[in-house]
Order: structure tokens, then C-alpha cells, then sequence
């Protein structure tokens, strides 16, 4: 539903993404994997139409994604980034909220918006701390908030809807990343396209459809974890050994001799 | 979950309350106004006036100065103070919002600056380079000044802020920062040429007074001020969504650019209108909308309208404050709310610190 094709960016002289080319299906979860400067992030924020791409052209169902008005795009994709903020105190719960600005005509919420609102606190597991202060939670707590906030953006939406993320689980601990994740696959399987950019190349392999694996702003691989987090592949790439254990994926050996010296 | 269907979110109960209360403070405010301060009127003249105005008794001579105080010097005074302090609030809220930043006054986008190197370029240059103009503009010559001088200020700001077509708001900010030192500085040099008489009205100016408020002001200060006013509220859904940051605003479907440009003009322009007929008049801005945010939250539904009621009621006790304390001497309206606003401001830079 939103393709990327042949995009390219450059900032300050460099090119961070040359001709990449990919498509995020309905109903998959495509990860966004590679090493760090690799554009993940970049790739990210072009599909989500905040960056124009320097070359190529990002679209929505077939239509370019600067054509599409903000609230229409809005209707239709969630995006949560890294690190969000809120300038002034706020409580949990009115910053979910806000992901349902792009529904109500009127200023007040309606009973709708209250049910989405409530049904994303207690899927991102924060309904226990909708009355906190955003301010006073932890970076885990308030990761998971910014998610439910995303979520009450996409309640409601036409299908097909698109859920993106960037580094969902970076602050969060082993039980709610294993939550998050199962999270991304049941939105999956209700038709939700959603992209997530991981580090973690087991996280990766758990929960992918697909992997896109970029390295300096190339897509290199494209496909089923099991091809493109290929331990041969990843170890070009990170320089350093991987091994494929059954169920688990690609495991970084990092006592392996030579692990730490690339090449 | 249910329960929330039958009853109405808590949330728009208290907006409606909080505003209702702000639009009785300041009603209950200009009535003050209107009728306190060091010329006392009688009840009965009080009575006889009201009578007049509402046509049910021609007024007996006795009661004509009451009704010339009453009419001719304070209602205009009380309601331009409730338009500009209104306006001043409102743009505050506004400018906070947009910087993401609750220090943020709406001096920030160069608008008070500007307005006072031209007015004071009006008040030291005016009798003798614009002397053709000055007697065919009369008393609208250094309003007029000030007005266009906070627009440009503000224009070059915006200018100089933007790079590329994209306004990034700490570019803004500092933009604003540097806009405001060269406005200083020009004014520094005006004031430098200008003679003891001039320095003296320079000194006024800037302090801030609405002592030279008049009915024919009235009407102008409503549409300059009263239309931004409601522009601004009108932004409250936009601004809420940059709360989360400039992307997010757009994730949720807003376009941001237009939104800066937009608040910032609205925001320049109820300013500056104040600024012209008024003088710099600081800390309402900064302080009422952070009131309301201690109180009542940072939605903007609320903090927007509440802002522009509460710093218009702000405003007319601060200048009743002003003509009453020294009476029958005048204080500035600047000083008054600066002496309640900069102890406000410090204590709230302590708070923000201990947090």
C-alpha cells in the first residue's frame, strides 16, 4: 500500500539512501533492519511523507504521498518516532488523545473517539497509567504511551491502514518488547501494513513477514527472514559472525575469534 | 467504557466551566474598572447615568461629570485594556505553544521591539521629518508607527528564521533574539540624539499606559485585536498536535509551515495593535497562559480562549491598580504588571528547576 520507488536523499553532501525500492503490503509486518547510519530512519520518514525524497518517489495506494493532504494521510497511517516529547505537562491519557485529532470535525470527543482512546490504553498495557503526568513516566512507560497514542490514530481507519515505527522496543524491557511485538503481529493479521525499524535481529526474525536490510543507504536485501537475515549476509554487513539457531534466529557471536574487527 | 457514553468527558466539562469563569472575572472586571478609581461617583450618579444611557431618564446636570467619567474617560480605557490584554494573552498562549516552550513571550517573534524602535523614530523624528504627515495623521501618527514597525520586525524575523522554505522554531527563536537586539540597539541610538522632552515621552512610551485611551480607538483595537484573537483560538486543535513536536503534528495530519506562519502573523498582529496605542506591556503574555496551564492543563481548547479572558480581566484590574495606588497621579500599566509578573516568573523558574 505505500511503495517507495528508486528513492534517493542526500543531506550535507552524502547520500543517505540511494535507489531503494520497496513496497509495505497489507496484513505483514516488514522490519527495517542494518547497521546504524545505514537510513533506516531516513527510508522511515520518506514513507511516512514527512522528508520529500531527492530522487524517486514515495505514494499511498498509488498516489504520491505530497499529494495526499496531511489529514487524509493521517486517516490512513500512524507513524511513531523516536524519543517524542511533550512540551507542557499533560496527562497519559490526553496525549493518547491526540492521536484522535485527525477524526473529530468538532472540537469536543465524541463516545467513539472515547472507545478508541480507551481500547489503545489497554492494548499498549498503559491503562494503569492514563491519570500520571506524561512527564513523571519512565522511558518505557512513555514509549508505550506514544504507541497507544498511534493506535487510537488508526482506530477506525479505512483499510488498508498503516502502522510505522522506529525502534519501538529501543526503551523497553524483555516483557513488553515480547507484548510489543506480538502486538505488531495480531495488527498484522487484522490487515494493518506495519513497518518497524529493530536492531535486534532476533526481535527481527520473530516477528517479520519480510526484513528489508539496508547498509549505507542501500537496500541489499529484501525478503523472508530466513534469506535476508542470511548469518553469511549479516556478517558482511555488521562484520562480525552470526549463527542461525532454530526458532531463534540470527545470534551475533561475539565471542567468536576476529568477532570485533570488521572485514 | 460505557459509562462514557452517557456521561460527557470530563475534560470539556471543565473547558466550559474554566471559560465560563474567565467571562465572569472579566466582566466582573471591567464593571470594576468602570466604576472604581480615584474620581468617586456617587451611587446616585451611578444610578442617574445608567438611567441616561438605557433612555430611561434624561440625565440631571448635576450628574454630568459623573456621566463624562463614566463615559468619556473610562469605559473606552476599560475596554481597550480588555482588548489588548486579551490580545496580549492570547498570543502568549499561542507563542508558547508554538516554540514548545513555556518561557515564551510573544516579545520572542521581535513584534514589542519592532514597535518601539518605530514609535520611538516617530516620537524623536516625527515633528520634523514627518511633519507633513504628522499634522495630517495627528494623534494616529505614532500608533501607526508602532503597528507597522512590530509587523516588520516580525516579517524579518520569519524572513531570517526560514532557511530553504523550512522554518525550523529554534532558528525562530533565535532569529527573534538577534531581530530584538538590532531593534534595541537603533532604539539605543535613537534615544541617544533625542532631547530631555523626548526621552521623556520615550520613558512613558515604553513603560506602557492606557491613559491616552479614546472612543474612536475603540472600534480600530477591536478588529486588530478581536479578529487575530479568534484566529488564534481557532488553532487550538493544530497547536495541541505540536505539542508531541513539529513531525508528529504532521503525523496526525496538520501542515505544520502554514501553522507557524499563520500563528505567528495572528499573534504579530494583536500584539502590535496593542503595542501602538498602548505601549510594551510585559508579562501578561508570559503569565496568564501558564496559570492556566498549572491549573488546568495544556489543551489548547482551553488554554487559547482562557488566556485571551483572563489577560484582558489581568489587564483592567492591572491598569485600575495603576490609576488608583498613586492617585491622583498615574502609575504605568507596565510597571504594575511587571511587579506582579517578574516575582510570578522567578518563582516559576525556581519551580521548573526543583521539578
Amino acid at each position: 500500500m505505500i511503495a517507495g520507488q528508486g528513492l534517493g536523499l542526500r543531506a550535507g553532501g552524502r547520500a543517505l539512501l540511494t535507489d531503494v525500492s520497496l513496497e509495505l503490503r497489507p496484513g505483514e509486518v516488514l522490519v527495517l533492519a542494518g547497521p546504524n547510519g545505514a537510513g533506516k530512519s531516513s527510508l522511515l520518514k520518506i514513507l511516512a511523507g514527512e522528508t520529500k525524497p531527492g530522487a524517486g518517489t514515495a505514494s499511498l495506494e498509488g498516489r504520491s504521498l505530497s499529494a495526499w493532504h496531511p489529514r487524509a494521510l493521517a486517516r490512513r497511517r500512524a507513524v511513531l518516532g523516536q524519543h517524542v516529547g511533550v512540551a507542557f505537562p499533560m496527562q497519559a491519557r490526553a496525549v493518547v488523545a491526540l492521536g484522535r485529532l485527525p477524526w473529530h470535525g468538532e472540537p469536543a470527543q465524541t463516545a467513539r473517539d472515547q472507545d478508541a482512546i480507551a481500547a489503545a490504553l489497554a492494548e499498549a498495557d498503559v491503562a494503569h497509567l492514563a491519570g500520571r503526568d506524561h512527564a513523571t513516566l519512565s522511558g518505557g512507560e512513555r514509549q508505550r504511551v506514544h504507541l497507544a497514542r498511534a493506535l487510537a490514530q488508526l482506530d477506525g481507519a479505512a483499510m488498508p491502514a498503516a502502522l510505522l515505527l522506529d525502534e519501538p522496543t529501543a526503551s523497553l524491557d524483555a516483557g513488553h518488547r515480547a507484548s510489543l511485538l506480538r502486538l505488531l503481529k495480531r495488527l498484522a493479521r487484522r490487515g494493518l501494513a506495519v513497518l518497524v525499524v529493530l536492531h535486534d535481529l532476533q526481535e527481527a526474525a520473530f516477528v517479520a513477514d519480510r526484513v528489508a536490510l539496508l547498509e549505507k543507504g542501500r537496500l541489499i536485501a529484501c525478503g523472508p527472514p530466513e534469506q535476508a537475515l542470511h548469518p553469511a549476509l549479516l556478517q558482511r554487513v555488521y562484520g562480525l559472525p552470526f549463527r542461525h539457531l532454530p526458532g531463534l534466529g540470527p545470534i551475533p557471536m561475539l565471542g567468536a575469534e576476529g568477532a570485533l574487527t570488521p572485514g | 467504557m460505557h459509562i462514557s457514553r452517557i456521561a460527557p468527558p470530563a475534560a470539556r466539562d471543565l473547558t466550559a466551566v474554566v471559560l465560563a469563569g474567565g467571562a465572569v472575572l472579566l466582566l466582573a472586571a471591567m464593571a470594576a474598572g468602570v466604576l472604581l478609581g480615584p474620581a468617586r461617583i456617587s451611587p446616585g450618579g451611578l444610578g442617574a447615568v445608567l438611567a441616561d444611557w438605557l433612555g430611561l431618564a434624561p440625565l440631571p446636570p448635576e450628574f454630568r461629570r459623573d456621566a463624562a467619567v463614566l463615559g468619556v474617560i473610562r469605559l473606552p480605557r476599560v475596554l481597550m485594556a480588555a482588548l489588548v490584554g486579551a490580545g496580549l494573552g492570547a498570543a502568549g498562549a499561542a507563542m508558547q505553544g508554538l516554540f514548545r516552550n513555556s518561557l515564551a513571550d510573544p516579545g520572542l517573534i521581535g513584534v514589542s521591539a519592532g514597535a518601539a524602535l518605530a514609535a520611538v523614530a516617530a516620537i524623536v523624528f516625527g515633528a520634523t521629518v514627518f511633519g507633513v504627515a504628522a499634522g495630517a495623521l495627528g494623534l494616529w501618527m505614532l500608533p501607526l508607527a508602532a503597528f507597522l514597525g512590530g509587523l516588520g520586525a516580525t516579517l524579518l524575523m520569519a524572513r531570517l528564521g526560514s532557511i530553504g522554505g523550512v522554518t525550523g522554531v529554534a532558528t525562530l527563536l533565535l532569529a527573534g533574539v538577534a531581530v530584538n537586539a538590532l531593534a534595541g540597539a537603533l532604539t539605543g541610538l535613537l534615544i541617544f540624539t533625542a532631547d530631555d522632552r523626548q526621552v521623556r515621552d520615550i520613558t512613558f512610551w515604553t513603560l506602557g499606559s492606557l491613559a491616552g485611551s479614546r472612543w474612536e480607538q475603540v472600534p480600530v483595537v477591536a478588529v486588530l485585536i478581536g479578529l487575530p484573537t479568534l484566529g488564534l483560538i481557532a488553532l487550538a486543535r493544530p497547536l495541541d498536535a505540536l505539542l508531541l513536536g513539529e513531525a508528529e503534528a504532521f503525523h496526525l495530519g496538520h501542515r505544520v509551515e502554514a501553522l507557524k506562519h499563520l500563528a505567528v502573523t495572528l499573534a504579530a498582529i494583536a500584539v502590535a495593535a496593542g503595542v501602538a496605542f498602548t505601549g510594551l506591556i510585559g508579562f501578561v503574555g508570559l503569565v496568564v497562559p501558564h496559570l492556566l496551564r498549572l491549573g488546568f492543563g495544556s489543551g489548547h481548547r482551553l488554554v487559547l480562549p482562557g488566556s485571551a479572558l483572563l489577560g484582558g480581566a489581568l489587564l483592567v484590574l492591572a491598569d485600575l491598580a495603576a490609576r488608583s495606588l498613586a492617585a491622583p497621579a498615574e502609575l504605568p500599566v507596565g510597571v504594575v504588571t511587571a511587579l506582579l509578573g517578574a516575582p510570578f516568573f522567578l518563582w516559576l523558574l525556581r519551580r521548573k528547576a526543583a521539578a
